[in-house]
């Protein structure tokens, strides 16, 4: 009965795709929207990246709701493990002499490479999403090479929350200055292709890439200190 | 019809899709439901990026060399497709991780993983 | 054309091992292994992105998709083994 229920929903949402599928043709020109986008972007917000600016800029509050959705993940999952204060010391594993000499070398560079892809994010491809990410799995090492580490939890939420408040200034700055919330143009162009330029592009992409990355920290880290135990 | 690069990305996709939501409905464990969704996450992802390519062309960056800002308009890509993929997998990865944990806290309520035993709701 | 023709064989040979992989994942008894098998996937997704000429999304995949998620299902597994050694 369950079976022969799963299989008659398994034909029915492949026949809806197969008609996806059988009248899909090839395009030869961009679409009105993707027409529009690529032909202004250069001279509206002057990113080399036109995703980056489509991210941040044209489709900026998506993008705001998206981390709104993240913090609130991280939020949950602090409330439901409720950790203890002091941290229970797990002396049974022990990590090769390896792995922590090479976290030691590595988790450095892998910051640096981090704050790296979110500061270019405009001019090459990579963005906050993708440098928040590269700092996560930094932490990620650090904590695979001493599970017993104590990665600040305060320091975490300072650079999240501060990053957060900043992000959402820099959005009311445009509505007073520029044309509207989260307009990049409350500093000028640029050069397009330069380092200081396409205006607040780069700011904003910074403060996504350092709240990403607090938060991604966040959730592994919360993960890693839990201890189960009997009672709920 | 001709085959193209996108039109097997497009297949690929949509098999996934349907692997992934045969794993969901069939499988036991807790675990390996949330691992059958990640796979459907994988496979909502490859066909949205097949939809925005357009066939010769290339990424929507300007480099200066391959593409300026004078003829982006005929070698480059549609970017819209590209920068909802690009928030869905960060969202894709918080949902994961926010179902591992309940995952972890069912596990810690009654011992088990199994889907099947967890039926206090149903009467 | 010869660059397509290639391109064609890679994109083929990607999605048979691709869609091997969903299927042992789904299939196969070891909790451990099906995790492996998703990474594949997920890694193998981001080399198709970067051929559908979107870079952007390749590099987003490759860090969270194959790195981060596959990390997280381990740990949780870990966690779960501790509980159960400790009874």
């Amino acid at each position: 009965m369950r079976n022969s229920f799963l299989i008659i929903l398994i034909a029915a949402f492949a026949w809806f795709m197969y008609d996806i599928f059988s009248e899909y043709q090839t395009q030869e020109q961009l679409n009105k929207t993707a027409a529009y986008y690529n032909s202004n972007e250069p001279s509206e917000a002057g990113a080399a990246n036109v995703v980056t600016a489509i991210v941040v800029t044209y489709r900026g509050l998506d993008t705001l709701g998206e981390v709104t959705v993240l913090f609130l993940a991280t939020l949950i999952i602090g409330f439901i493990l409720k950790n203890k204060a002091e941290k229970i010391i797990d002396s049974k594993y022990k990590t090769s002499e390896i792995l922590e000499t090479g976290a030691k070398v590595l988790v450095p560079g892998s910051l640096i490479l981090g704050v790296y892809i979110f500061i270019n994010g405009h001019l090459t491809p990579g963005g906050g999403f993708q440098g928040g990410a590269v700092i996560g799995s930094a932490i990620v090492l650090l904590l695979l090479a001493d599970p017993n580490k104590i990665v600040s939890h305060k320091l975490m939420n300072f650079i999240e929350s501060t990053s957060g408040f900043f992000y959402v200034v820099i959005g009311i700055l445009g509505l007073i200055i520029a044309g509207g919330f989260l307009d990049n143009r409350i500093f000028p162009l640029g050069k397009l292709g330069s380092l200081i330029s396409a205006g607040a592009i780069p700011l904003i992409y910074s403060f996504i890439g350092l709240k990403v990355g607090a938060e991604i920290s966040g959730i592994v880290n919360n993960i890693n200190e839990t201890e189960l135990t009997d009672k709920l | 019809m001709t085959i193209t690069i996108d039109k097997i990305a497009l297949f690929l996709g949509i098999v996934l899709m349907l692997i992934g939501l045969y794993g969901a409905f069939s499988l036991k464990s807790i675990i390996r439901i949330i691992l059958s969704l990640s796979i459907f996450d994988t496979g909502i992802n490859v066909l949205i990026v097949s939809l925005g390519y357009l066939k010769g062309r290339t990424a929507p960056i300007i480099d200066g060399d391959k593409v300026t800002v004078e003829n982006i308009f005929n070698v480059a890509i549609d970017p819209v497709p590209q920068a909802l993929v690009l928030t869905a997998i960060v969202i894709g990865f918080g949902v994961t991780a926010l179902m591992l944990v309940y995952a972890l806290k069912l596990y810690q309520s009654k011992k088990t993983l199994d889907i099947n035993q967890f039926s206090d709701l149903k009467w | 054309m010869k660059m397509e023709l290639f391109k064609l064989i890679l994109i083929i040979v990607l999605a048979v091992i691709m869609l091997a992989s969903a299927v042992y994942a789904v299939v196969s008894k070891k909790t451990v292994s099906a995790v492996l098998a998703t990474g594949v996937i997920s890694l193998l997704a981001s080399v198709i992105f970067l051929m559908l000429a979107s870079p952007d999304v390749a590099m987003t995949e490759a860090a969270i998709g194959a790195g981060l998620t596959t990390f997280l299902f381990f740990i949780i597994i870990r966690k779960i083994e501790k509980q159960d050694d400790a009874k």
